[in-house]
């Protein structure tokens, strides 16, 4: 009898413990269905986190009709994808030639890399902005090719800063060295050259890594705040977070802010459920490590 | 050029290795070395003027302080002036005449013991409320995150039905961008119709409990505390998970053998096997501590009375809004300097728990 009590202990904390951490999400969820008012009725009960028999869409297509969100979502979509795919392609050829070519200085490059996990954004993010202040993009102006200065309110400055990752060269790192030699070898007997054995054997056999540095590059992109506010001004390049802070800002209608953040959080929490695996397994490799 | 085993071309080795060091020299090198070279400047982002060499300008202006002690005033006998809120101090516009070299200096911050008060002067005394508020919010969210972390942890590891549903609960909020969960919040620390002071007034049965959680400066800090540690504390736990699968069961069965009961298990087998891994926990969860911004930005503005504004708040609104560069890239670099020196306290701790 006393394992069964136990167990039962154990299912009750973690149910309360649940309740604690997904009542403000399911609140936010049940609120996006709701009349303004409905949402105010009964805070303090259950009722507060399941949709009311007046449920409706009426909030989200306000905030589709009424806002710019439907391109902020394109630019996130834009900016997510590009950091994404370009961000593990970079980090990958660069852990590929530290863990598996012989080059000198290879050893001191890697302690850079290492090095770098530590700089956190927040310290970069003001003369990163002084600096793209000043870089050159290149533009078609009357058939012919021109240069303009400065990186602002454009979709570029929000991907290119945030290809290379130095966790994510890490990870690949990690993970490749940890690849049998012998694969290499026997590929090169065969004739193949590094790009070869990149691309047809190293990458293809990479899958769990490349799902994990997929995650992180998506998450870090998608719920980018603090340089987008600092580089884009207009709603031409605006993303997500940015915009649902301006629509928080500016809306008195808590239904629709509800339904906004819900659609802002769904893409996240999707690719969240369907890799979980994956995302554990990249938290845990963040924290073993000497 | 023909390749041998194991040697490659230097072309190849420039192929790969290029792209991503030309990213993290341009974008993460070279702002840091602008960032260092900048606070010795007076450099603007948009400026008619031409940047200045101000020395260690910047420094000063961000770092320098006076302790300075102030008389209460006093009437014609020498007895301290009182009045219905205690004894009277006279104001600081009063104190900087009668003391010329406090000129450029505000009070930061004071303390009072009996007739006698200090004074924390400096020139930017917002930089001294943003370096205590940072610390306090660290202090208050580094406990309450890495506890229930743990807790949690502990818990979905035992082998119990539901504990992957579970796990998946508990993470959810990690993956909620900072400014939807703070934004969510907002929301439910709303004083009037806020879901967390319905439900205090439901519990206590008094309609008029409830404090103005975003409103008053000593509430502020600790509800975006709370509501960080809730959207933090599913990452740590996995970690901790991770560190738990990796303790040898054996150790758990010799300890029972011995006759431990669970506490001692905890304390002896348990904690021992997680030394590392708190380590990183207490530095990643320290280091996120002190990045503390969006929160900050959307549900407080570093209000009220400051009592919010943390010092990458304080470096964003010089460096970015008023666009002062070089004074915003000093906050940066002495922000740096702190987690630099919180990334060698890890260092140490960790070769210290290998050597032992």
């Amino acid at each position: 009898m006393k394992p069964f009590l136990r167990t039962a202990f154990l299912i009750a904390v973690m149910g309360v413990l649940g309740i604690v951490f997904a009542a403000p999400l399911l609140f936010m969820f049940a609120s996006s269905f709701k009349h303004d008012d409905a949402i105010f009725a009964n805070l303090a009960s259950w009722s507060a986190f399941v949709p009311d028999a007046g449920w409706s869409l009426a909030n989200y297509v306000a905030i589709f009709e009424r806002s710019n969100l439907p391109l902020f979502l394109l630019n996130s979509t834009i900016i997510a994808a590009c950091v994404v795919v370009g961000g593990v392609l970079v980090n990958s050829m660069l852990a590929f030639s530290l863990s598996r070519m012989r080059w000198r200085g290879r050893r001191a490059v890697l302690s850079i890399v290492v090095a770098l996990m530590i700089v956190p954004f927040e310290v970069i993010a003001i003369p990163l902005l002084s600096l793209v202040a000043r870089l050159p993009w290149p533009g078609i102006g009357e058939g012919a090719l021109t240069w303009h200065i400065g990186w602002f309110n454009s979709l570029h400055v929000q991907i290119i800063p945030f290809l290379a990752n130095a966790f994510c060269v890490f990870l690949f790192y990690q993970f490749f060295r940890d690849i049998p030699r012998e694969l290499d070898e026997a590929a090169r007997m065969d004739g193949a050259g590094p790009w070869t054995l990149f691309f047809r054997i190293i990458l293809p056999n990479s899958r769990p890594v490349i799902a994990t540095a997929a995650i992180v590059l998506f998450i870090a992109a998608w719920n980018q705040y603090l340089w987008p506010i600092m580089v884009v001004q207009g709603e031409a390049a605006r993303p997500v977070q940015p915009g649902i802070q301006q629509f928080f800002g500016r809306s008195n209608s808590w239904g629709q802010i509800m339904a906004y953040a819900s659609v802002v959080t769904l893409p996240v929490l999707a690719v969240f459920l369907a890799f979980q695996r994956q995302f554990v397994a990249s938290v845990a490799g963040s924290g073993i490590k000497g | 050029m023909k390749t041998l085993p194991g040697r490659d071309h230097p072309l190849a080795i420039a192929g790969f290795a290029g792209p991503a060091l030309l990213l993290l020299g341009l974008f993460m090198l070279l702002p840091l070395l602008f960032a260092a070279g900048a606070t010795f400047t007076d450099h603007r982002l948009v400026s008619p003027e031409p940047t200045r060499y101000v020395g260690l300008e910047n420094y000063r202006r961000l770092l320098a302080l006076q302790v300075v002690e102030v008389e209460p005033l006093r009437d014609a006998a020498g007895a301290a002036l009182r009045d219905e809120e205690g004894i009277r101090f006279p104001t600081w516009r009063q104190t900087r005449r009668a003391r010329p070299s406090l000129a450029q200096y505000r009070p930061a911050w004071q303390v009072g013991f009996g007739e006698r008060r200090f004074v924390l002067a400096a020139t930017d005394p917002l930089f001294y409320r943003s370096l205590i508020n940072t610390f306090l919010f660290a202090l208050l969210v580094l406990p309450l995150q890495c506890g229930v972390a743990l807790g949690l942890a502990l818990l979905v590891n035992q082998r119990i039905a539901g504990r992957v549903f579970f796990r998946t609960v508990y993470f959810a909020p990690v993956v909620t961008s900072m400014v939807v969960a703070s934004i969510v919040w907002s929301f439910m620390l709303n004083t009037d119709r806020g879901m967390i002071n319905e439900l205090l007034r439901a519990v206590t049965g008094d309609p008029n409990v409830g404090p103005d959680w975003l409103g008053e400066p000593r509430y502020a800090l600790p509800a975006i505390a709370i509501m960080s540690a809730w959207q933090g504390a599913g990452f740590q736990m996995l970690v901790f998970l991770a560190g738990l699968q990796s303790i040898s069961p054996e150790l758990y069965e010799a300890a029972t053998l011995m006759g431990a009961n669970a506490w001692q298990r905890f304390v002896h087998v348990t904690l021992p096997g997680l030394r590392n891994t708190i380590v990183f926990v207490v530095v990643s969860t320290l280091l996120l501590a002190f990045g503390l911004f969006t929160q900050v930005d959307v549900m407080t503005q570093g209000g009220p009375l400051d009592s919010t504004t943390t010092v990458v708040y304080h470096a964003v609104r010089t460096g970015f809004r008023q666009q002062d560069i070089g004074y915003g890239s000093t906050i940066a670099m002495v922000f740096f300097a702190i987690v630099l020196l919180v990334a060698v306290l890890q260092r140490v701790l960790v070769a210290r728990g290998e050597n032992a």
